[in-house]
């Protein structure tokens, strides 16, 4: 379903950080149809609009999103109250598309809430460990607090799953600097590598220029775009870049295509 | 009919209708119910209304245009379709510039029931298609309904609407329709083709039709058949007017020139000169941007999604947490030119640009396509030139 919003019901609305929360969406009737890691949902406030937002869980049926609340729709779905419900279209745009890295190691990304649309992708490499080499897990934060899922990356961590801030308080006695300060603990073979990223763009293009350096290939160093969209049809024109219209081309697009667009200032 | 011993490039539908058989093709269209679009002279322009009867075409009138100029201009003749394209193209019909897309009422449970919006059933007749914006509505096509989400209410309206084109044998001192290859001839995708005739014979129009539909209409009217003068005249007349565009584009791959030329000093001129008004995308007969509004009633449990034309040009087109991703004027134009002649190629495998002129003529400030495209050709053989400069 594309055109209208499905109803889905909020099952739970759990704070993630102090700036985000966790919603976990059931269908009231009809379900759209399956959403591979990496696609996103246009997620309705009722009279308020719509946004686009990456599913960051698919367990049982259920659509799981992870939100900031910086705008008038984003906000109104922080507030949404268990049992009402909100409108939901997609699946839209491409996925991370883990098949395609089966036998590589796979070198997780992650910048703030750039996590979220990567969870998913975790929880099925974790679910189907023959299929591919080494997972590693790298996830960078501005603070301690701004880190998305606390209880989970201990389980995570096979062989390796790192964190870093980019300022610690007191308490935090993990590693302090940019994400990709963590790249020398992480066990990859480079060119047998590929790499899911998401996050800030600076932070895309930071990680993008180390991996090619390191020696992963472009076409395997797999990025998440962010553009501003209202239809994710391809109708709306708003989240063009360059040649892509990344509700359809991305948001996931390989980083051979997105190096050269991210680096012409305001494309 | 023609015979079998009909020229070659003769239709074998092709006859010719005088003027009593133009008002009874519109008389024949309103019958059949549909609504007939076409030219009519209105408050200073050559404006698409509905028309009641063949007698509101623009008969006797043209149109003086230049960069930032339209006058309608009185002529000596009483041709009906001498003019070139007016402040409106065909998707102010087939993609009006609001619609609602939705209405969604919640229930006292809060339960949320969505409805799209149906469409009522539209027929149109659209007459004096322009071959370019015959392609121009193709092209809209490609973007609406030719991937993998399809528009429904636009399918509707376009699959509905008979296209009737007149060729073009009065082009405007804007127009580079032979640049982009989309005229002055009619090509596939019309169901009636006509071009405009007058001469000591009279006033007529060799007629063809493009479907069986067109060809069935055709048949009803008081038509004879298309003698040879007719036909020369017809065929001398468009090849004419291909040798008098106003405007053309340089004769390169404009695809890769926009591809390599982001960094060109040009856009720092051309947004010295852009007001970022994004008069040139409402006038633009491809341009299909829009954006959304969400609306409710006064008791907030009746909700409706409203779409509207938004321009390329808009600050908050590009929106982002972090603020808009094209704040400049420059980046702004730039984004609008490389995407109507280079990166459209990319998304839906055309050229967005038409050749049609209108977003030269309805800028206020008189910023010419061709020019910035010929500037930017220059621009991008300039550093050969200097090297062998400074090698000499």
């Amino acid at each position: 379903m594309t055109a209208v919003p499905l109803p889905y019901r909020v099952v739970s609305n759990r704070p993630e950080t102090t700036d985000t929360r966790t919603l976990t969406l059931r269908p009231v009737g009809e379900a759209l149809p399956a959403f591979a890691p990496g696609q996103f949902a246009m997620l309705y406030a009722f009279g308020v609009g719509e946004i686009p937002v990456s599913v960051a869980g698919l367990q049982d049926g259920a659509l799981t999103h992870t939100l900031r609340g910086v705008g008038a729709v984003s906000r109104a779905l922080c507030a949404v109250r268990p049992g009402t419900q909100v409108g939901v279209r997609g699946p839209f745009g491409t996925g991370w598309d883990l098949p395609a890295a089966t036998g590589r190691d796979l070198l997780v990304v992650a910048g703030g809430i750039g996590l979220a649309p990567l969870r998913p992708l975790v929880q099925a490499a974790l679910s189907t460990p023959r299929n591919h080499g080494r997972l590693n897990i790298l996830i960078g934060a501005r603070t301690p607090e701004d880190l998305l899922y606390r209880s989970e990356p201990d389980a995570w961590g096979r062989p390796y799953c790192g964190m870093t801030v980019d300022r610690a308080g007191p308490e935090w006695t993990g590693h302090v600097g940019v994400v990709t300060t963590l790249l020398d603990q992480a066990a990859f073979t480079p060119h047998e590598t590929t790499a899911f990223v998401c996050g800030p763009e600076v932070m895309i293009r930071a990680t993008g220029r180390e991996l090619l350096h390191r020696g992963v290939p472009a076409q395997h160093i797999r990025v998440s775009l962010e553009r501003n969209m209202h239809c994710a049809t391809g109708h709306c024109g708003h989240c063009q870049l360059g040649p892509l219209l990344l509700c359809r081309d991305g948001p996931v697009v390989g980083y051979d295509r997105a190096e050269p667009l991210l680096a012409v200032r305001e494309l | 009919m023609p015979s079998a011993t009909a020229p070659p490039d003769a239709d074998s539908t092709a006859c010719v209708l005088d003027l009593e058989g133009i008002e009874a093709l519109v008389r024949e269209l309103r019958a059949r119910g549909r609504t007939v679009i076409g030219p009519t002279a209105r408050d200073g322009a050559i404006v698409l209304a509905e028309l009641e009867s063949a007698d509101e075409l623009p008969y006797g009138w043209g149109v003086e245009l230049e960069a930032g100029y339209y006058r309608m201009k009185r002529r000596t003749d009483a041709m009906a379709f001498a003019h070139s394209a007016g402040p409106q193209s065909w998707k102010n019909f087939l993609h009006p510039e609001r619609a609602r897309q939705w209405t969604a009422d919640r229930a006292p449970d809060g339960g949320m029931t969505v409805r799209a919006e149906r469409p009522e059933p539209t027929s149109f007749a659209f007459l004096g298609v322009r071959p370019c914006d015959l392609r121009a509505i193709q092209i809209q096509d490609r973007v609406m309904i030719g991937g993998r989400h399809r528009d429904d209410a636009y399918e509707e309206r376009r699959t509905g609407a008979f296209l009737i084109v007149v060729e073009c044998v009065e082009p405007g001192a804007t127009c580079f329709c032979v640049s982009m290859g989309t005229g002055p001839a009619a090509q596939p995708g019309y169901d009636l083709a006509l071009t405009e005739v007058l001469d000591d014979s009279g006033h007529r129009f060799l007629a063809r039709a493009g479907t069986e539909e067109g060809a069935e209409i055709l048949e009803s009217l008081p038509h004879r058949p298309a003698d040879d003068i007719t036909r020369t005249r017809a065929r001398e007349d468009v090849e004419a007017a291909a040798g008098r565009m106003g405007r053309t584009m340089p004769d390169v791959d404009l695809r890769a020139l926009l591809a390599g030329t982001l960094d060109a000093e040009r856009w720092n001129d051309v947004a010295a000169r852009c007001l970022t008004c994004g008069n040139c995308t409402m006038a633009c007969p491809t341009c299909f941007c829009t954006t959304t509004e969400d609306v409710t009633d006064l008791t907030g449990d009746h909700a409706e999604r409203w779409r509207r034309w938004e321009s390329c040009y808009d600050m908050d087109f590009t929106h982002l947490p972090g603020g808009s991703v094209r704040s400049t004027g420059r980046s702004r134009y730039r984004q609008w030119l490389t995407h109507k002649l280079g990166t459209w190629w990319d998304q839906f495998d055309s050229s967005g640009c038409v050749g049609c002129g209108r977003c030269i003529v309805w800028c206020p400030v008189a910023i010419d396509i061709t020019e910035e495209a010929h500037a930017l050709h220059q621009e991008s053989l300039e550093p050969q030139a200097e090297t062998k400069g400074e090698a000499s």
